[in-house]
């Protein structure tokens, strides 16, 4: 088998077991491309289905492309979209002027944690692509996220099933084992499980299987004429694009190929602490 | 989008997963930075932010904080944790496993191992072999990984002297032979001047063998076992019918041999036999002929055979053993010790069961291959053989001759708490498993109960879906009985997963199944809602202990067999639906004589 055939057989799997073992389950599509790849595997998981819905924490400050394709494919693909937002916050004033950690964890961390839990607001798509207060409150006790574990140092340690406390934190000093495709999937009442199935793959990987698959993916990743593209999505205010003129996927992997520079350079957060990201992480941030 | 498919090379990169284990602080993770390093694979910008950071905090620089991300690593100067990182050598790709060395991290020391394919043994020159150069070793043979290198590292700590490194080798080949196990290369390196990592060492002219990143170049790739006999664990049915999908698919990963359209095939334990109809795919042009190991698939077949998650499909001239006792050799990490008497969940492939221990045969201390002295237990860290019994039967292999279907984990309470490996399917036991149910029945039997109130007994058991509609289905049903005039008592199971009993204590899944039993027994309709994520299956209910004569209907959501006593409703009809078409199934079977 080649590599991507392997890195989708096991993402497959990893999905059906989480399908088969989590009753309130759920997918995190941050519309970016890890996400968008995991929705894809997924469809492929189960023959055309979706058998879950897609969460989105919309912070209002992503570019307004992300969500134009989130609607679009969500009605094409016949997804059960949820939208999750920190409204409190927002009706506060908060945003990046109040400092990048400060926004961070509001709109992100706690208006996930909310989500998660039903504490907060949850909206879920209808037939004509609105969106109405979804009745169903109930935490969600399986999160499937698009984490990969090249990005960034603690990821590189995460595990597929990986539990998170009732107050959503990541104890990456004392995780269960893992072995032989074996996860956890018991655990008390209260907690939750994050699961992985693309921890394995590269940043090239995810683009040579854009590519081979023909699947869509929001055009910000592509140059369009200005000489510069997104390599990794986040709210407008704090991503910066690359300077790059690749405009489809087999250019972005050639570009790739030719680089050590890291993918998440562009982000801000990241920049300002080296454990900041950890921080955030062992939080509940994504 | 642009896309020219036609001059578009699928890489075709092959990528080998390694694992660098070894006793704590003998230099794994700087041999690995250094590797990252030396060979240009890490930002620049990383690396410079890394040394400014340790320059900050008065630190000497360490290849080692490339891997040993997480603050409290740094601040301890410790793994606890494997990381997993990406690295591109001139033949194919890598993604090397960074494993700790301190023992109390053996549980993520066997976790990174567990997903790795060859091993990299580091063993510092001058203290020489430790208690985890030993016990990693045993491991690895454990894990099933044959393809070891052994670095003996800090050289340049005795002035790189042959005859260190000589004592070392004879020392470690020595025990590595006890356990069967034949590494591929000795070699001295300096992990942190990075002599004979990716660069041969100068002070080291006496060592003519290859580097280790040579040596990582030479380990083989396994291929996967397509030509072995097929095993094909079912990991679950879909039926996705409320989205206009009428396929019966059953899902799972080939982790050994071929299947082809038109195979007979056969599901083990239950042995029922039919043939494959179609190998289902999405996003293909046409539905593959044949999938091989490795493969997620989905297959429909010819005729309707009740299979579920845990049975195993094979040809029918290459089948599983099925036993309730196997002879097995494993790791324990619980923090609570392996003991008899206790009720464990065994995990092997999708199979999931109960299980204890019948015999303990031999009990290890791995760190220095020695009897642990004592035999009614393993300890956390402890390597054992034991004789298991579960409580249903399994379909399993010998791990050397099918290594997916060969090893399994125990977990106890909510925690995985070991793994091991199947050495021989022993001859199936009375079966008498971990859970004992002994029924306290009065004089009147139930019979006269029924005839008196004028309908029978039946147990109904809803199990849940994803949308809670049991629950309310049974509310419904209990509520149309009662006005009808029939005796019913509606409950639910709690979630019971392994639950362990206190001595004296029932067993709380005992006591669920004893209610349900009670109940029928007095001659009640019982209806009993089944949480999602229970461990109960379709066989409990099947076979409630102390219900030999009174008809266990199962109501589900998602399955694929339907019949008298199984009945796959589609959640997307209405409530009223639902009720009627229970009411129509269940009615029957409430009358005298039926
Ligand atoms: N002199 C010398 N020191 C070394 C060498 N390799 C590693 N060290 C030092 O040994 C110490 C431990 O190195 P690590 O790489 O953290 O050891 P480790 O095996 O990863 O430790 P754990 O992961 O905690 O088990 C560090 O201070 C290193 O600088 C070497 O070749 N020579
Ligand atoms: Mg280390």
């Amino acid at each position: 088998m080649e590599h991507l055939d392997k890195l989708e057989a096991q993402s497959i799997y990893i999905l059906r077991e989480a399908y088969a073992n989590f009753k309130n389950l759920c997918m995190l599509w941050s519309i970016g491309k890890d996400s968008t790849v995991m929705l894809w595997l997924a469809r492929k998981a189960f023959f055309g289905h979706v058998p879950f819905p897609l969460v989105h924490i919309d912070t209002h400050y992503k570019i307004p492309e992300m969500i134009r394709f989130r609607d679009q494919i969500a009605l094409d693909w016949g997804l059960t979209m949820v939208i999750g937002q920190n409204e409190e916050a927002l009706a506060a004033g908060m945003g990046p002027g109040r400092g990048r950690l400060t926004c961070c964890t509001a709109l992100k961390t706690r208006a996930l944690k909310q989500t998660l839990d039903g504490t907060g607001p949850r909206y879920r798509i209808q037939p004509d692509g609105s969106y109405a207060p979804d009745t169903d409150r109930e935490p969600y006790t399986g999160v499937i996220v698009g984490a990969r574990g090249d990005e960034e140092g603690s990821r590189s340690k995460e595990r597929y099933f990986s539990p998170r406390t009732k107050e959503n934190d990541w104890q990456l000093d004392d995780q269960p084992p893992e072995l032989w495709n074996q996860f956890k999937t018991d655990f008390a009442p209260g907690t939750h499980i994050r699961i992985h199935p693309l921890l394995d793959w590269s940043e090239i990987n995810i683009w040579e299987y854009i590519a081979r698959e023909g699947m869509p993916i929001t055009s910000l990743y592509y140059d369009t004429g200005s000489g510069r593209r997104y390599r990794s999505l986040g709210c407008a205010p704090c991503t910066g694009d690359v300077a790059s003129t690749a405009s489809n996927p087999f250019e972005i992997i050639e570009e790739l190929r030719n680089t050590n520079i890291a993918e998440r350079s562009g982000r801000a957060q990241d920049q300002e602490d080296p454990h900041a990201l950890e921080r955030l992480r062992r939080d509940g941030y994504m | 989008m642009p896309m020219n498919l036609t001059t578009f090379e699928a890489p075709a990169r092959e990528q080998l997963s390694l694992v660098i284990v070894g006793h704590v602080d003998h230099g794994k993770s700087t041999l690995v930075g250094r590797m990252l390093a030396d060979t240009g694979s890490i930002d620049p910008g990383r690396l410079a932010r890394v040394k400014a950071i340790c320059e900050r905090q008065g630190k000497r620089f360490e290849y080692a904080f490339l891997l040993d991300a997480l603050e409290a690593e740094q601040a301890q100067g410790i793994t606890i944790d494997a990381a997993r990182c990406f690295f591109h050598g001139e033949q194919r790709d890598y993604i090397l496993i960074d494993a700790p060395g301190h023992i109390e991290f053996l549980k993520n020391m066997i976790s990174g191992a567990a997903r790795a394919e060859a091993a990299i043994l580091l063993i510092d020159a001058e203290e020489g072999v430790q208690e985890n150069s030993r016990r990693h070793g045993y491991l690895l043979s454990l894990l099933g990984i044959r393809q070891v290198v052994v670095a003996v590292n800090k050289m340049d700590r005795i002035g790189y002297d042959q005859a260190v490194f000589d004592r070392v080798e004879r020392e470690y080949r020595d025990f590595l032979g006890q356990i069967s196990v034949t590494p591929a290369a000795f070699i001295p390196v300096s992990a942190l001047e990075g002599g004979n990592v990716v660069t041969r060492s100068a002070p080291m002219p006496w060592y003519q063998g290859p580097t280790i990143l040579q040596a990582m170049e030479r380990f083989e790739k396994e291929a996967e076992p397509a030509d072995q006999p097929l095993r094909f664990p079912v990991q679950d049915v879909y039926k996705f019918n409320r989205a206009g999908d009428a396929r019966r698919i059953i899902a799972g990963r080939i982790t050994s041999g071929t299947l082809r359209t038109g195979d007979e095939v056969v599901f083990l334990p239950s042995g029922k036999k039919t043939r494959i109809k179609t190998i289902e795919a999405f996003n293909a042009d046409a539905l593959p002929g044949t999938a091989q190991a490795g493969q997620s698939v989905g297959v429909t077949m010819t005729e309707q055979i009740y299979a579920s998650r845990g049975d195993v499909m094979c040809h029918p001239d290459r089948p599983l053993q099925v036993s309730n006792r196997l002879r097995v050799n494993l790791v324990w990490l619980g923090r609570a010790a392996l003991r008899a008497g206790q009720v464990y969940k065994l995990k092997l492939g999708t199979f999931s069961g109960l299980c204890e221990v019948e015999r303990f045969i031999e009990v290890i201390d791995a760190s220095a291959l020695r009897d642990s002295g004592h035999e009614d237990r393993v300890e956390r860290h402890e390597v054992a053989e034991v004789v298991l019994r579960l409580r249903d039967p399994i379909a399993c292999d010998l791990s050397h001759e099918f290594a997916d279907t060969g090893r399994f984990v125990l977990v106890d309470g909510y925690d995985m708490a070991g793994g091991g490996i199947i050495r021989e399917v022993l001859s199936a036991g009375e079966k008498k498993g971990p859970v004992r149910w002994t029924s306290e029945v009065g004089s009147i039997d139930r019979r006269l109960r029924e005839t008196r109130q004028g309908h029978r007994a039946v147990v109904v058991a809803l199990h849940e879906d994803l949308e809670g509609t049991a629950e309310s289905l049974a509310a419904a049903i209990e509520e149309s009985l009662w006005t009808a005039g029939r005796h019913v008592f509606r409950l639910r199971f709690e979630a019971v997963d392994v639950i362990q009993p206190r001595p004296g204590e029932l067993n709380l899944r005992t006591a669920c199944f004893g209610r349900v039993a009670a109940l029928a027994n007095a001659g009640q309709v019982v209806l009993a809602t089944i949480p999602f994520a229970a461990s109960v299956t379709q066989q409990d209910v099947l076979r409630l202990p102390g219900l030999e004569s009174v008809p266990c209907a199962q109501v589900r959501f998602r399955g694929d067999r339907d019949d008298a006593l199984d009945w796959v409703l589609d959640p997307a009809h209405g409530e009223r639906e639902l009720h009627e078409e229970v009411r129509r199934r269940l009615d029957p079977l409430l009358a005298l004589g039926s």
